[in-house]
């Protein structure tokens, strides 16, 4: 099953806060029949409790999501943004990032999802592949390019 | 035998993307799972579960002082900056 759509990946979103981009992600994602209208909400919530920004080194990332129950189908909508806004650290909440790139993840069995959870983390991992990745204006060509790896 | 308790917010997408990852990292230092095993939860259950287990690692940000076993920060699991030090701090506090 394909996780990745190139209707869900999106060059140089223009948002200035993580809510903004969490609400035009999840409306995406919804939009595309993946996830349920509930979703959105509780994605929210969650980044309030348990942040989702990773410190993944010059550019950082956040992972945003959510419990499978308001998933209907496995998906992750990527983002890269025209400028960074601010994410929770995951590992140590009070501490802000400037974040770069935001993929939000629909999954509804993550067990079955972990060989793409680990392609993504080694893509995060790509410091030198992200910056190439922010500096593409083109959503498709962003596609192609991410499909490579994961 | 060994258990190990890998948290994350839910219990589902980080902490299941770092046991992959610990038990890769076990494995290249020769520890199989034959000498430990390995549970999954949310933050919210760790205080709960942890009497059965030897260690928690978590990917999200916790303190708790009533959980009396070693608690590691789990986040170079994910990012793989500082992972080095994550393995053998487990290998350490668990004496494997």
């Amino acid at each position: 099953m394909e996780l990745l759509l190139p209707e869900l990946v999106f060059a140089h979103v223009k948002v200035n806060t993580a809510d903004e981009v969490l609400h035009f992600l999840a409306n995406k994602l919804q939009v595309n029949g993946k996830v349920k209208n509930t979703f959105e909400n509780a994605v929210m919530q969650r980044e309030r409790i348990h942040p989702t920004g990773l410190p993944s080194g010059k550019i950082a990332v956040a992972i945003p999501h959510t419990d499978v129950q308001y998933v209907n189908e496995a998906a992750i909508a990527f983002a890269t943004l025209d400028h960074p806004v601010p994410f929770h650290n995951m590992a140590e909440t009070k501490k802000i990032l400037d974040v770069q790139i935001v993929v939000m993840l629909a999954l509804k069995d993550p067990h079955s999802q972990v060989k793409m959870l680990q392609k993504l983390m080694t893509l995060f991992q790509n410091q030198k592949l992200l910056s190439d990745l922010q500096k593409l204006n083109d959503s498709q060509e962003l596609y192609q390019i991410i499909s490579k790896h994961i | 035998m060994k258990k190990i308790l890998v948290a994350c917010g839910a219990g589902v997408v980080t902490s299941t993307t770092a046991m992959n990852k610990l038990q890769e990292e076990l494995n290249n230092r020769g520890i199989s799972t034959d000498e430990y095993s390995l549970g999954q939860s949310s933050v919210a259950q760790i205080e709960s579960l942890a009497p059965e287990y030897d260690l928690v690692i978590t990917t999200t940000q916790y303190d708790n002082d009533a959980v009396k076993i070693p608690v590691i920060n789990g986040l170079p699991l994910l990012t793989n900056i500082g992972i080095d030090n994550v393995i053998d701090e487990v290998v350490d506090k668990l004496g494997l």
